[in-house]
């Protein structure tokens, strides 16, 4: 297969039979065992979650316009920002890329009928959903007002609000997570069609993998440490509470250690959702291929050993900080090594500015700011007086939001016209990346120099020598709802009216395009067999033009 | 040296143009990668940017050399850094021999501090410019973190344990006190004042505030008020070890392990003497939870820190007493 466009097909995608109009009616969406419609169905709630999650955000940076707490009472604010927390980190960010492009494209990629585990997939969905109908009903009758962190003795011991039933959405929900990773663990080593050997996977896949890794291993952890918080909670046992005889740091151990790598749950797939666009936008085998795939592989397993540097000020030993510090460092070198390599990619490509090419782009250049502020907070001497400040809450949010939020975006235009069969409009989907990009920026950026000038983060009031910074990042946060609005309307829009997308829109390599948009329930209507892997753009081309060419690295 | 950018806070103690020189180079440090990076990107994006509809890239993607330089320079630099913030942390947290030690206490929502002459305040710190200052802190309910910015020290105060920062301060004025870790409703309302006096208004300062006893002379009070001294004199007859100098030394204990005779031992012991036994010693001691306010507690402990041979000087200059001193 040539690298030139395939040209868009004269027939409306509806005439022909494809996973959306194989069957019809709630029901065969809610009972569906097809991997395409549960990634549809996460598409849905995570869709939800991000909605409720940027309300609560919004109402926040509006609450941190004057320096006043003028806007909620002080509770009502606690409130507010936990649900923020909450919401968008166990039930957005941690199911966004697997739950829904993963879903979508691990057995698409890898050339199988399904995953592995079909009816488990679904199972994940609803325990999701059972989760997040808790923590839902926690959230908004009530709230609670721990922060997404539920520190002991405060959560245990001291506040009113609902921790018992959002702390129990958050455990069930963790079963999902679970589940997913499980599911795409065996589906990767278990039902890759014939041909489709380790090194011929995209890096996709190698970051879903990793990540599966981390769900699996880390997330029985922060279940475990939840079960202990609700014990202590409903019959005072003492666990935690020193006044019971428990160890508040403890907990703090426990909730980190699943929460540290957890970030990395939530910056990986979007890692490999940028190596995928990196590739496909540069016409180039992706910048070492090995280095970027072991990389993922590298940032899950010392992502499990770090987690003590969220303790440094904590009264963890300073001995203990001096280990998690060493570590910390050297888990910045793997990211490093993604980062120089997607850039690599770039050089003598044929670079393309579509959409998602902007988000990657713009993910390179944010996740750098992210990492390497990162690099500041693993340092001790830097971190004790930035600790638990507006620094930190912008360092994660270039990471999570800068980074994961942009590659999901990014992948979701990439592979929409895959997901939907038809394209969405370019204009108005540039100008909401764009949106997106400089409000992002202006809304975290002034964090930084807020934080360095002190300003405690989950603070009501504050303050006034804070309060320009303050306005600054809540005009930029305006702009960043534009833009995650726009994209609504005009991916809405695109179902019925936009282009006719064709098998493979962007002339790329890998082996989801190589079916029809929108797949057929059964992904390939003839079994692949895999010759090739999935960026020989040059070898391709120079076939193509009659040239031969030496076999491209062996694998 | 001193210097004072735009978004840094006021550089108040004599630490706080070391973290500030960290912050530089750090900042230094990314600017230049970041700039790099972005700097690629755009040339490369504008330079390779596609030409013809079916034009491809190059077949060069891989190069053992570049791979092994951006490992190896970011692995130097990151061990740098490290280095580096390390000397700062150790810096932040090992308070000199000489420290003038003040009490705080942490409740849901207000700091209460009592100098070692025994004058109390609320949200309020007045402190002698140039003294050697370490804070020993404790929490009455949940976890607070006693956060000066103008100082760069901060440290989570817990409820069960003792945690300590220091700084000199190095400049007269007024600086925040926040409370940087959530601890309920009026978290945000958990704020106060350093005010950094020369040694002159201090004195002045002092004599204005009608002051109870010195701590250390409470201690003494309550030390016969709550009949230690029956027990644990060492002329009382050896039913409870003496305390006499052993503070900041090892302690053996009955189920064969050692700890350090510090500040959260002390307070364990006299809350749940059961927990860990004096080797030797039966467990006969009652227990005091719940019948000895925090202050009175730090006044005890204050005591017991300070009698004859005693040495709290060590107290604070190993590292490892920073936070949890177990």
């Amino acid at each position: 297969m040539s690298a030139t466009a395939v040209p868009a097909p004269t027939t409306a995608p509806a005439e022909r039979p494809n996973f959306l109009n194989a069957t019809h009616g709630l029901k065969s969406w809610l009972l569906t065992l097809d991997h395409k419609r549960v990634g549809i169905l996460y598409l849905l709630a995570v869709s939800c979650y991000f909605l409720l999650g940027g309300i609560f955000a919004m109402l926040v940076r509006i609450e941190l316009l004057t320096p006043a707490g003028d806007l909620m009472l002080p509770d009502t604010y606690n409130r507010v920002f936990t649900g923020h927390g909450v919401t968008m980190v166990f039930f957005f960010l941690i199911p966004a890329i697997p739950g829904v492009l993963g879903n979508f494209l691990v057995p698409l990629m890898i050339g199988a009928k399904d995953v592995a585990f079909p009816r488990l997939n679904l199972a994940s969905w609803y325990l999701y959903m059972t989760g997040g109908a808790l923590m839902l009903y926690g959230v908004l009758n009530g709230g609670v007002d721990t922060g997404w962190t539920f520190y002991p003795p405060y959560s245990t011991s001291y506040t009113t609000t609902n921790v018992l039933i959002v702390g129990i959405g958050v455990f069930i929900n963790g079963f999902s997570s679970i589940l997913t990773g499980l599911n795409f663990m065996v589906t990767i080593h278990r039902m890759r069609c014939p041909g489709m050997t380790w090194f011929r996977l995209p890096l996709f896949i190698w970051g879903q993998y990793a990540t599966s890794l981390i769900m699996v291993l880390g997330t029985p952890v922060i279940a475990i440490t939840l079960v202990l918080l609700v014990l202590e909670r409903l019959f005072h046992l003492g666990i935690f509470d020193p006044a019971k005889g428990g160890d508040p740091i403890l907990f703090q151990h426990l909730f980190w250690f699943y929460s540290h790598p957890a970030v990395y749950i939530m910056i990986l797939p979007s890692m490999a959702v940028i190596s995928e666009l990196i590739a496909a936008f540069s016409r180039k085998r992706i910048f070492g291929y090995h280095f970027v795939a072991f990389a993922s592989i590298g940032i899950a397993v010392l992502g499990f050993v770090v987690w003590g540097h969220h303790l440094y000020v904590s009264g963890q030993s300073v001995y203990a900080g001096a280990v998690f510090s060493l570590l910390t460092m050297l888990v910045a070198i793997p990211s490093a090594v993604k980062v120089f390599n997607w850039t690599m990619t770039l050089y003598q490509g044929s670079v393309s500015l579509a959409t998602p090419m902007l988000y990657g782009l713009g993910f390179i250049g944010l996740f750098t700011i992210g990492g390497l502020t990162g690099v500041f907070l693993g340092t001790l001497g830097f971190d004790v007086h930035v600790h638990d400040t507006y620094f930190v809450v912008a360092h994660f949010h270039y990471v999570m939001v800068g980074g994961t939020l942009m590659g999901y975006l990014g992948g979701l235009h990439f592979w929409w016209p895959k997901i939907t069969g038809r394209m969405y409009p370019e204009f108005w989907a540039k100008l909401a990346a764009l949106l997106v990009f400089v409000g992002f920026n202006l809304t975290f950026f002034p964090q930084f120099l807020l934080g360095y000038m002190g300003m405690p983060r989950r603070y009501h009031a504050y303050p006034p020598e804070f309060q320009v910074l303050n306005v600054l990042s809540t005009a930029g946060a305006s702009v960043l709802a534009l833009g995650f609005i726009l994209p609504t309307i005009y991916l809405i829009w695109s179902l019925k009216a936009g282009k006719i997308a064709g098998n493979n829109p962007w002339a790329a390599r890998g082996l989801e395009w190589e079916t029809t948009s929108p797949p057929p329930t059964e992904n390939f209507l003839v079994q692949p067999i895999v010759t090739r892997e999935p960026y020989d753009y040059y070898e391709a081309a120079e076939e193509a033009a009659g040239r031969a060419v030496a076999p491209g690295p062996s694998h | 040296m001193n210097f004072q950018l735009p978004f840094m806070p006021e550089q108040a103690s004599a630490a706080a143009s070391e973290v500030d020189h960290l912050t530089l180079y750090l900042v230094a440090m990314s600017t230049f990668f970041t700039v790099l990076i972005a700097g690629m990107v755009i040339v490369f994006a504008i330079k390779y940017r596609r030409r013809g509809e079916n034009s491809v890239g190059s077949n060069f993607e891989n190069s053992a050399l570049l791979e092994i330089t951006w490992t190896v320079i970011p692995l130097l630099i990151a061990l740098f850094t490290f280095g580096w913030g390390l000397k700062v942390f150790f810096r932040l947290y090992r308070p000199p021999a000489n420290a003038v030690e003040y009490q705080v206490t942490g409740k849901q929502w207000m700091w209460k501090i009592q100098h070692p002459t025994g004058q109390r305040e609320i949200n309020e710190l007045h402190v002698p410019l140039g003294q050697p200052t370490r804070l020993v802190m404790t929490s009455e309910d949940v976890i607070h973190s006693f956060y000066v910015p103008a100082f760069r020290v901060k440290a989570d105060v817990l409820p069960g344990r003792f945690s300590s920062i220091w700084f000199t301060p190095s400049k007269a004025g007024k600086y925040h006190i926040f409370c940087a870790e959530f601890c309920g409703a009026e978290h945000s309302g958990m704020i106060g004042w350093v005010t950094v006096q020369t040694p002159e208004e201090y004195q002045a300062w002092l004599a204005t505030v009608p002051g109870p006893k010195a701590p250390a002379a409470s201690g003494d009070q309550l030390f016969a008020q709550y009949a230690c001294s029956t027990c644990h004199k060492a002329e009382s007859g050896g039913r409870g070890p003496s305390l006499q100098g052993r503070f900041g030394t090892a302690a053996a204990l009955a189920d064969g392990t050692l700890t350090t005779f510090d500040e959260t031992y002390i307070r364990e012991s006299i809350l749940m003497p059961s927990a860990r036994v004096a080797k030797g010693y039966e467990p006969i001691m009652p227990a005091y939870q719940g019948q000895i306010s925090e202050e009175a507690l730090q006044q005890l402990i204050l005591y017991i820190k300070n009698l004859p041979g005693g040495n709290s000087a060590t107290a604070g200059a190993s590292p490892a007493s920073q936070g949890t001193s177990r």
